[in-house]
């Protein structure tokens, strides 16, 4: 049992073995959205707060938050981003950045505990970030490359994310505030990518006992009707033992696949939000006895 | 599939043959090119004829419908790997006749970056498009990259970069080369998932790369009209 903690000022979101998946909502990400970027850079944060908004709406337990633009001041947006969101939900965020000033920025301003979203196996990234992720007692997400790259070796990438948990232990960062990037290539460029990710998370959590999370939407990269892919990995992930991801909640099949396997893995205890999620609604709302024994609890 | 369906490319005329060439680049079938290629030279065909009439041109229209979201990645991969296995018949004779090639390309993710997939792509899709190219890997340095130049003389260099934090090192890259006065003998092309348009202009290249179809697109188009540019300047 591995439980990592993660808080906002008011909310507490647990990722952990045996317990319902935690999905991290990837929206508010200017990489790939052009329009987006351009309104950030000129301050103009309204989608940024749609995107918080609707994304928790649709049942993200946690927010990630990048202010990734080219040619802008990374820091000062990100730390306004995370502000900004802050303010208007009460969701555990994902500090999105490469750069550590940025990362510094949006750790200074946060409510809570949040999750550093990354440390890579690169020495002289590890001796940047681990240090000011224990300085603000937050969990990080540990990406299981190194300065050879990806590697197509799963026990590289295991080793690799052995080595970083083994530091951040040297940090005074405990191995249930590390949450292991297995990295999931797209499956429509490299054939063995989803086994390759489904072995490595197994081994993770059996050998290593850390929480997993990824960037799930990479996985249909190139492919038509790729929600249904993502949504189709998800499970088979959450299958073996995947505990998080960053991925669109607003995409039905996604999210829907998300579901289903926490009513397959027994996290979603006697079914209730898969009931409530697919209850069809005239049944709700209909005169049977349903209806008029809730009625009578309400008046009781 | 029937038996009616299978015919023998070589009792086909040339031109039902070439088209056929098109179907197959475009169905990803490399066995089939490699036979069709042979079957063209067999009959006297020069290899720069097969390679522009039945190889690029099938590549062309690969790349118009993976552009219009047609044909999808893992299917424009087979295609290229077709056509990469056709330009390994025709590369021995295009090289003895002297034949210029469609251009020569050396592409790498730059220094701190490991990130290779995206590159990797483009690189296979210039291939696919007849572009000789030299890729240099992952965390190059301007070193590395020099050195390529040097020993390879391309017609096009690509950076690559999938990170905030490394994309700065296309501009060291590229003030480099214009420092060594070596700047206007290359086309610089960039490109990687946090770029766009003004920071490929405001790094001094001369394209930024949304995905792998522009990539093609744009080094095609460019060396084009280098080539033009420069034979009217000799004219």
């Amino acid at each position: 049992m591995t439980d990592t903690v993660l808080s906002s000022a008011r909310r507490e979101v647990v990722i952990g073995f045996d317990r319902p998946f935690v999905m991290i909502g990837e929206r508010i990400n200017p990489t790939g959205r052009k329009l987006l970027a351009a309104e950030m850079k000129a301050g103009d944060f309204s989608r940024v707060e749609a995107d918080a908004l609707a994304q928790v709406e649709a049942g993200a337990q946690m927010l990630d938050v990048n202010a990734g633009i080219p040619l802008a001041d990374e820091p000062a947006l990100l730390a306004r981003a995370v502000q900004l969101v802050q303010s208007i939900t009460d969701v555990p965020l994902s500090i999105d950045s490469s750069i550590i000033e940025a990362l510094e920025a949006g750790l200074a301003v946060y409510h809570g505990k949040p999750l550093v979203n990354s440390v890579t196996g690169e020495s002289e990234v590890m001796e940047r970030v681990l240090p000011l992720v224990a300085r603000h007692g937050a969990a990080v997400v540990a990406i299981s490359n190194d300065e050879t790259g990806i590697s197509e070796d799963p026990d590289v990438r295991f080793a690799v994310a052995k080595r970083i948990v083994e530091r951040a232990a040297d940090h005074g960062i405990p191995a249930a505030d590390v949450v292991v990037d297995p990295l999931v290539m797209p499956i429509g460029a490299m054939g063995t990518a989803g086994r390759q990710a489904f072995s490595l998370i197994r081994r993770l959590r059996e050998e290593l006992k850390v929480n997993t999370t990824c960037g799930a939407s990479n996985v249909s990269f190139g492919l038509p009707n790729r929600h249904a892919i993502t949504g189709g990995f998800l499970s088979m992930a959450i299958g073996a033992g995947m505990t998080s991801a960053i991925m669109n909640p607003l995409h039905a099949e996604p999210k829907t696949g998300v579901m289903a396997a926490n009513v397959l893995m027994g996290t979603d205890r006697d079914c209730v939000a898969w009931i409530r999620a697919n209850r069809d609604p005239d049944a709700a709302v209909g005169e049977g006895a349903r209806g008029r024994r809730e009625g009578r609890r309400r008046r009781a | 599939m029937t038996d009616e369906e299978d015919f023998d490319l070589a009792e086909l005329p040339d031109d039902e043959l070439v088209t056929q060439m098109h179907d197959d680049l475009y169905d990803g079938l490399a066995d089939e090119i490699v036979e069709g290629t042979s079957i063209l030279l067999d009959r006297g065909w020069a290899a720069d004829r097969v390679l522009a009439d039945a190889l690029v041109e099938g590549m062309r229209i690969v790349g118009i419908d993976f552009r219009d979201g047609i044909l999808f990645v893992p299917e424009v991969l087979l295609s290229a790997n077709a056509m990469k296995a056709g330009m390994a018949v025709l590369r021995p004779l295009l090289a003895e006749t002297g034949a210029e090639p469609i251009g020569k390309v050396v592409i790498g993710t730059v220094k701190g970056d490991i990130h290779d997939i995206g590159k990797n792509l483009v690189a296979m899709m210039l291939e696919g498009a007849g572009f000789e190219v030299f890729d240099i890997g992952i965390n190059c340095d301007v070193d590395k990259y020099l050195a390529a130049l040097e020993a390879h003389r391309p017609d096009i260099l690509g950076l690559s970069a999938l990170l905030t934090t490394t994309m700065p090192y296309m501009k060291t890259v590229i003030d480099t080369l214009n420092q060594k006065e070596l700047r206007s003998k290359y086309i610089v092309l960039v490109g990687g998932a946090p770029l766009n348009e003004e920071f490929g202009q405001a790094v001094g290249a001369d394209g930024y790369c949304r995905d792998a179809a522009i990539a093609v697109e744009m080094a095609k188009h460019l060396v084009a009209a280098r080539r033009s540019s420069s034979a009217a300047a000799i004219h």
